[in-house]
């Protein structure tokens, strides 16, 4: 353990001293990041986080859902795409993708608003435990986010209507990548605001990063 | 293949989202993005007209279609034909003529004769927003549009207008749209006078019908009351002839019998040069006299209105250049095609060089007015020209196509014309109409030319006594013709207009935020039917592989009325609506509501079911009209 080598704190339990990590302050450098943090999260509640676009032989120019953290946008003229979705997926007895079944569309951009004061916070407190905090909270909302998602499409796929015309293997679509379903190719892959949710545990780590030696040479 | 999907494991917020995992598709053909088929590097006659799968065409032709009564759309210069519209007959392909507002339009007629379709103008250009055709028959005039390629108006039958064969020729600005009387009658219309008495009974008319420069809608702007001339083609001025339109004329004999020997007995016809501006300013002013509800002006009483010209001989087509200042009419008896020039035309009117006069309207003096009599060959009918200097005159008698040189003239040209036909080509066989795109605008395209033949014989599979027509597309960017396809079609075309592609994007389905009908239904739960005594009334939504309702229930005597809506927002997801035994099939386009009205007159049950392939399930799309007996309750009403 480095810390041991700080003799003017060696009077204190090796807990207290750890502890004393969580109060370190915080380089210019990483405030920037942690702006960049808030800034994305701001930015990214306004962006489209996702897109999933279908194509087949009589959909070339292809079929696309938008995917906000707020709405569901269809592609095509009026949101056509999202219509056409449905119709098609009538036949195997999915459950239309409606907006309003999605409450997480609800709370999504406030809680985006809330990390980007969570991230704030940190900049303009500037102490590490504020990172910390920072990174816990948003792992565990990535981590429940994902796991949502990943949810959705498994439901979707496997709470067919039994008597459906079409009489299909219960299936989980693609959560990134691609993937053929039936006649369709279903490409699923993050747009801009999704990106930029990639980007801020980047910009988390780089804040830590760039602040871990501060403790030795302030105190 | 499989692509990589371990690239985000960062931490990611991930809004939930899923996937619709479409399965079944519909019926739309693949649209792939095309490349235009070159013409311009010119290869062997296969290579210059492949359009290869999925590609498209370079050029839209629109062909009348005769006494069919419909409008052929082609692609040049694949010539493959792409679809017929509907204008003056039912159509169960396109459910037109079985709906309220197509039945409608049709009247009490099934058929037209289509002659002369005319692209609408701005400033001497196609600007791609209509195109006009003729009913000679039934003497109307209809107006597609080319945002969806229907037909929206149906104008007549026109009054004092008997045989519209001079039609639909469009003013430079799409002002006005010319008609002419091919047949005199007894004016007004249903009175009766012996066929004897043609000549002092009898009256010809040429009009214009005024175009709404927003709507498009058509309405009789002016007629000219003329004598028992038989009006026969037209043409609009531009440049220095801005303002005029000319018709031709046969039977300046005024014959009523035997029109084939007695209307061919003068050496030359008159044609009549009609200023519209001066027709229009005379409307206005209240000079035209009401018959039949619509404004006739009387030229013998309104001068600079009408003038006639001689043209040799029974003339047919009269053809301005795309400068406005040549104008070719062709004499069908005469191995010849007259070109006057329109400046020398202007100045015989300003010094009153006239001739004669003939009911009050002066002939204009054929010698100071007549640039030359170029000898094209046997049975010149119709001239169209390349923007390139050259004049191409279709020939029936000859079976050939002759392109020559357009004044201005040398000497030496002027001392024998002959010199001026530069090129023949034959045609299979005896040509009517032929078509350059664009030459009757400022600039024509000037590549491909479309001879539009009366006679195919031999030229196909047999296909038994009634035979198709034959159009043939020569390549006109060299010096020589050169003829490098041909095409059959119903009969029968007579005129055709070309169209570049680029000019047009066409709508593929009609939004539904556009739709007004307040008796559109978007889905299968708004779907209803509702029956008051006498009367059911249906709003049906048609949806893969649906109606809403699929049960309608009515009294034998009800009327039924239907308003059915197609709720798809997707090209080439049209639904048909057919009641067997009933002979109704509406055809509905996606995003469109129509409405058919019937009675309910036979007791049974009466499946319907969609026409126009749409789903997988297309065979599954169906349900029942039921027809009962008439209650008891009806019955003591009655």
């Amino acid at each position: 353990m480095h810390q041991t080598q700080n003799s003017h704190d060696s009077s204190l339990p090796w807990w207290r001293r750890e502890a004393r990590f969580l109060d370190r302050p915080l380089t210019p450098l990483s405030r920037f990041f942690l702006l960049l943090v808030a800034l994305c999260f701001v930015v990214s509640a306004f962006l489209p986080l996702w897109r999933i676009t279908l194509i087949a032989p009589q959909y070339q120019e292809g079929l696309r859902v938008n995917i906000y953290s707020y709405k569901l946008e269809g592609g095509g003229l009026d949101g056509q795409d999202l219509f056409e979705i449905n119709n098609l997926n009538h036949y195997i007895g999915m459950r239309p993708l409606v907006q309003s079944d999605f409450v997480e569309m609800k709370w999504m951009p406030f809680a985006l608003g809330l990390f980007a004061m969570i991230a704030l916070r940190a900049a303009v407190h500037g102490r590490m435990s504020h990172v910390i905090d920072l990174f816990a909270l948003f792992t565990y909302f990535g981590l429940f986010s994902v796991g949502l998602f990943y949810y959705r499409l498994y439901t979707y796929g496997h709470e067919l209507d039994p008597t459906a015309p079409i009489t299909m293997e219960p299936f989980t679509p693609m959560l990134v990548g691609k993937n053929q379903i039936a006649n369709f190719t279903q490409y699923s892959f993050p747009l801009i605001g999704g990106v930029l949710m990639m980007t801020i545990p980047v910009l988390i780590v780089a804040a830590f990063w760039f602040s871990r030696k501060r403790h030795v040479d302030s105190l | 293949m499989k692509m990589k999907t371990s690239y985000c494991a960062s931490l990611t917020l991930l809004a939930s989202l899923l996937t619709g995992t479409a399965f079944f598709a519909g019926c739309s053909d693949s649209g792939s993005s095309a490349t235009q088929a070159s013409s311009q590097n010119k290869g062997s006659a296969a290579e210059r007209t492949y359009v290869a799968p999925g590609e498209k065409d370079e050029y839209y032709l629109f062909y009348s279609g005769g006494h069919s009564g419909q409008v052929f759309v082609a692609g040049l210069p694949s010539m493959r034909h792409l679809i017929t519209i509907p204008v003056f007959a039912p159509s169960p392909g396109t459910g037109y003529g079985f709906d309220d507002e197509s039945r409608e339009m049709l009247g009490d007629f099934t058929w037209g004769d289509v002659h002369h379709p005319g692209l609408s103008k701005t400033d001497g250009m196609y600007d791609g927003r209509w195109l006009f055709v003729n009913d000679n028959a039934n003497n109307r005039v209809a107006r597609i549009d080319l945002r969806d390629f229907k037909t929206k108006q149906i104008l007549g039958p026109i009054p004092n207008s008997s045989g519209n064969h001079g039609s639909s020729f469009v003013t430079e600005n799409s002002e006005y749209l010319l008609v002419g009387t091919r047949f005199s009658v007894p004016l007004p219309m249903g009175r009766f006078a012996p066929v004897e008495d043609y000549a002092d009974e009898f009256n010809g008319m040429v009009s214009g019908l005024k175009v709404d420069p927003e709507s498009g809608d058509l309405s009789v702007g002016w007629q000219i009351i003329t004598p028992p001339f038989n009006w026969d083609l037209g043409s609009t001025g531009k440049g220095p002839s801005s303002g005029w339109a000319f018709w031709t004329s046969y039977n300046t004999e005024m014959a009523h019998t035997k029109l084939e020997a007695n209307a061919s007995q003068r050496d030359r016809d008159y044609a009549a040069f009609v200023n519209w501006r001066a027709a229009e300013a005379a409307v206005k002013d209240g000079k035209a006299d009401m018959l039949d509800g619509v404004p006739v002006i009387d030229p013998a009483k309104v001068p600079g209105v009408l003038y006639y010209v001689p043209i040799g001989k029974s003339p047919h087509g009269i053809d301005v250049d795309p400068s406005g200042r040549w104008i070719a009419a062709s004499g069908k008896l005469q191995p010849t095609t007259t070109v006057f020039d329109f400046e020398k035309v202007q100045a015989a009117i300003d010094n009153k060089e006239f001739q004669a006069e003939f009911r009050g309207v002066p002939v204009l003096n054929y010698d100071v007015i007549v640039e030359g009599e170029v000898p094209v060959g046997l049975g010149p009918l119709h001239t169209q020209y390349d923007g390139k200097g050259n004049a191409y005159t279709s020939l029936y008698i000859e079976s050939a196509v002759a392109k020559w040189k357009l004044p201005p003239w040398t000497d030496a040209e002027k001392a024998n014309l002959e010199f001026t036909v530069l090129d023949k080509i034959g045609v299979h066989y005896n040509i009517g109409h032929l078509v350059i795109g664009g030459s009757d605008t400022r600039a024509p395209y000037g590549d491909w030319l479309v001879a539009m033949n009366k006679l195919s014989k031999g030229r196909h599979l047999s296909v038994g006594p009634s035979q198709p027509e034959s159009s043939q597309l020569i390549d006109i960017t060299g010096r020589k013709m050169e003829m490098v396809y041909e095409s059959f079609t119903d009969p029968e075309p007579h005129f055709a207009q070309i169209l570049k592609a680029d000019m047009i994007q066409p709508i593929e389905v009609y939004p539904k935020a556009e739709s007004n009908n307040p008796n559109a239904v978007w889905s299968l739960s708004d779907a209803t039917y509702t029956r008051e005594p006498g009367k059911v009334t249906a709003k049906v939504a048609a949806v893969r592989s649906q109606f809403g309702p699929d049960k309608i229930t009515a009294e034998v005597g009800d009327t039924v009325v239907l308003h059915i809506t197609n709720v798809e927002q997707t090209t080439d997801i049209i639904h048909g609506f057919a009641i067997s035994g009933y002979d109704l099939n509406v055809i509905i386009d996606p995003g469109e509501t129509k409405s058919v009205t019937f009675k309910a007159d036979k007791v049974g049950v009466f499946p319907f079911y969609c026409t126009n392939f749409c789903s997988a399930l297309h065979q599954e799309m169906q349900g029942y009209l039921e027809v009962k007996p008439a209650s008891v309750t009806t019955a003591s009403v009655d």
